[in-house]
């Protein structure tokens, strides 16, 4: 889905307020990208909804959004995009609670390429680590984590495109798999991929250089002013902790 | 599936300066503040530590990066004991806009204080504060962010006034600056805490930190913000430094700008009758609601600090002549007790010998 962030300035949140169906389009799948993770499991643990009916509801969220044009209501001035959509979410599940009759969800529209069961799987290993903590923050939780799952999906695809499988290899060896926990050192890797440890740390560097430029590009296609934008950034490259906010 | 170990690991990784090609080596982070981050680094090249401070938010107007250099250029044309010196200004190869300076080992003032009860040590610190200040504005800089927070007492008692990323040139056009979060008028984003990192800057808001900045600042009348403008924020330093509070209690941004604006902060001498009256006038007159009312310069204020320590009157404060006289005695109080002891054995010898 990574693929759906396509140029560097390009926003999705604006491109779904687009008068052009085609444009809208493409914007509400680079939305629902980043948010259907988020949204699936705010559904589920927030709104205390079982995994086939989050599953629904999350469909129905986000072809509804198209039909509708939820989004379109959306004013940057006023807060966050993030914030905006989960309340967006609540009063759709609020709703369809009050019309559960009427659950021919999404109209026909197609179904999103969600891998629902990925997302129940992390909620069971996730465990109790969410009990207490506010929907708000949960669904923020559930934003960064996604906004880096499609940056790391985008830096696998653009390694393979440039022919530097062998730098994302080190990036998902040193970064992903061992995630700084010291089980192994540049020397390791060094010898693993018969390099040089410089080149080791060389390739490393450039692997994290490009993760960096694509997360803030993933960010950036879904906020809508560049306030918002420099905002989360704040929030997502941990300088702050992600603390919901208008 | 990234796990929250996994996701804060990479949090950390696209946080962490790229130092890749420079002569720099990352020791740990020192801490962060409006949209920069401040590292230790060892200096490969010289063998020395050092801070490098880095823009952690992205800039995609190039505004930021403009103000970073700005105020690396600026602080380095200040070379003063009291100012911590640069070293280095440039590029990261991940495109982010850093500067080097030197590092600063110590406490925060707000930290240094709490360990020092000694009112005259603590009042000498505070004139080598003053004299940074007036150095900067004698070479036409404001600070506009003067608080504890930002000033580092040094392992060998130095004190340095630090953060200069809201400092203006008072020649320069009013520039955009490291902070832009705070909305339009009026300039302060509703429920935000008032102690901690500075506000706004764009024309017509609030510039500096709520807690500490004076009335024309919190009414974000830019025209009138100048030299006296930190006098202002040296006197709430001053306050903080005799009391232990700031002079307005914590709370919304609001609700403190507007205490700035139309309040006058708890009298000292109610909250410690050990404070001397002439320090307690000081602090009044330094902040003063009116600029034209305060010390005109930060000189001014050092000097009158500098008086009350040699016992000698202050400008802020009309002694009544027996206020006088009683300090012209503490502060000659052996040669005093010398000329009354003298007196006193005249006295006895005169009543025994009739002499």
């Amino acid at each position: 889905m990574a693929d759906r962030f396509p140029t560097t300035h390009w926003s999705a949140v604006r491109g779904a307020q687009s008068a052009e169906p085609e444009e809208r389009r493409r914007s509400l799948e680079a939305i629902a990208a980043a948010y259907w993770r988020p949204v699936y499991k705010h559904v589920r643990l927030s709104r205390r909804r079982s995994p086939e009916d989050a599953e629904d509801l999350t469909q129905a969220f986000f072809a509804r959004a198209f039909e509708k044009e939820f989004f379109a209501g959306y004013d940057p001035a006023k807060g966050r995009f993030r914030t905006f959509l989960r309340t967006c979410v609540d009063r759709f599940v609020a709703n369809e609670d009050k019309a559960a009759a009427r659950l021919k969800r999404g109209g026909g529209a197609a179904a999103l390429p969600c891998d629902f069961e990925a997302a129940e799987a992390e909620i069971a290993a996730a465990g109790a680590r969410g009990a207490g903590r506010s929907p708000e923050d949960l669904f923020d939780d559930e934003w960064v984590r996604s906004l880096f799952g499609l940056a790391v999906e985008a830096l696998r695809q653009e390694c393979e495109a440039a022919g530097k499988g062998r730098h994302f290899d080190l990036f998902r060896r040193y970064d992903l798999e061992d995630a700084g926990a010291g089980g192994i050192t540049y020397d390791d890797l060094a010898r693993e991929f018969s390099l040089t440890t410089s080149l080791v740390t060389n390739h490393l560097a450039w692997a994290r250089r490009e993760f960096r430029r694509l997360l803030l590009e993933t960010l950036r296609g879904v906020t809508g002013s560049d306030e918002e934008f420099r905002l989360e950034a704040r929030l997502l490259l941990g300088s702050e902790p992600p603390r919901h906010a208008g | 599936m990234l796990d929250d170990e996994r996701l804060a690991h990479l949090r950390a990784v696209v946080d962490l300066p790229d130092l890749t090609g420079t002569r720099y080596r990352l020791v740990h982070r020192l801490g962060a503040g409006g949209m920069a981050t401040v590292y230790l680094v060892v200096d490969e090249s010289l063998g020395r530590e050092a801070a490098l401070k880095v823009l952690t938010d992205p800039d995609p107007g190039g505004q930021m990066a403009a103000r970073l250099v700005e105020e690396a250029r600026l602080l380095a044309g200040l070379e003063h004991p009291n100012l911590a010196p640069v070293h280095d200004v440039g590029t990261l190869p991940d495109g982010r806009v850093f500067y080097v300076m030197k590092y600063v080992r110590g406490a925060r003032f707000d930290a240094w204080i709490a360990s020092v009860t000694d009112r005259p040590a603590i009042l000498r610190l505070f004139v080598k504060v003053c004299d940074a200040v007036a150095f900067a504005h004698a070479h036409g800089v404001v600070h506009r962010d003067l608080k504890p927070q930002n000033i580092m007492v040094g392992a060998f008692g130095e004190a340095l006034v630090m953060d200069w990323g809201v400092a203006k040139r008072l020649s320069a056009p009013e520039a955009p600056t490291l902070q832009l979060d705070a909305p339009a008028a009026p300039g302060i984003a509703p429920g935000r805490p008032a102690g901690a990192a500075p506000v706004g800057t764009r024309a017509g808001t609030v510039i500096g930190t709520p807690a500490w900045m004076a009335p024309e600042q919190a009414r974000g009348d830019l025209d009138q913000v100048g030299p006296r403008t930190d006098v202002y924020a040296l006197g709430a330093i001053l306050y903080y430094l005799l009391s232990g509070r700031p002079p307005f209690p914590a709370g919304p941004a609001e609700s403190v700008l507007r205490q700035v604006r139309e309040e006058s902060p708890a009298d000292l001498r109610r909250l410690d009758a050990s404070i001397p009256k002439r320090l307690a006038a000081i602090v009044r007159r330094a902040m003063a609601k009116d600029p034209g009312a305060r010390y005109a310069a930060a000189s001014d204020l050092s000097a009158d600090v500098l008086r009350h320590l040699d016992g000698l009157a202050v400008a802020a404060y009309p002694e009544s002549f027996l206020e006088r006289g009683v300090r012209v005695l503490s502060r000659t109080r052996t040669l005093a007790a010398l000329i009354a002891a003298y007196i006193a054995m005249r006295l006895i010898l005169l009543w025994f010998t009739g002499r």
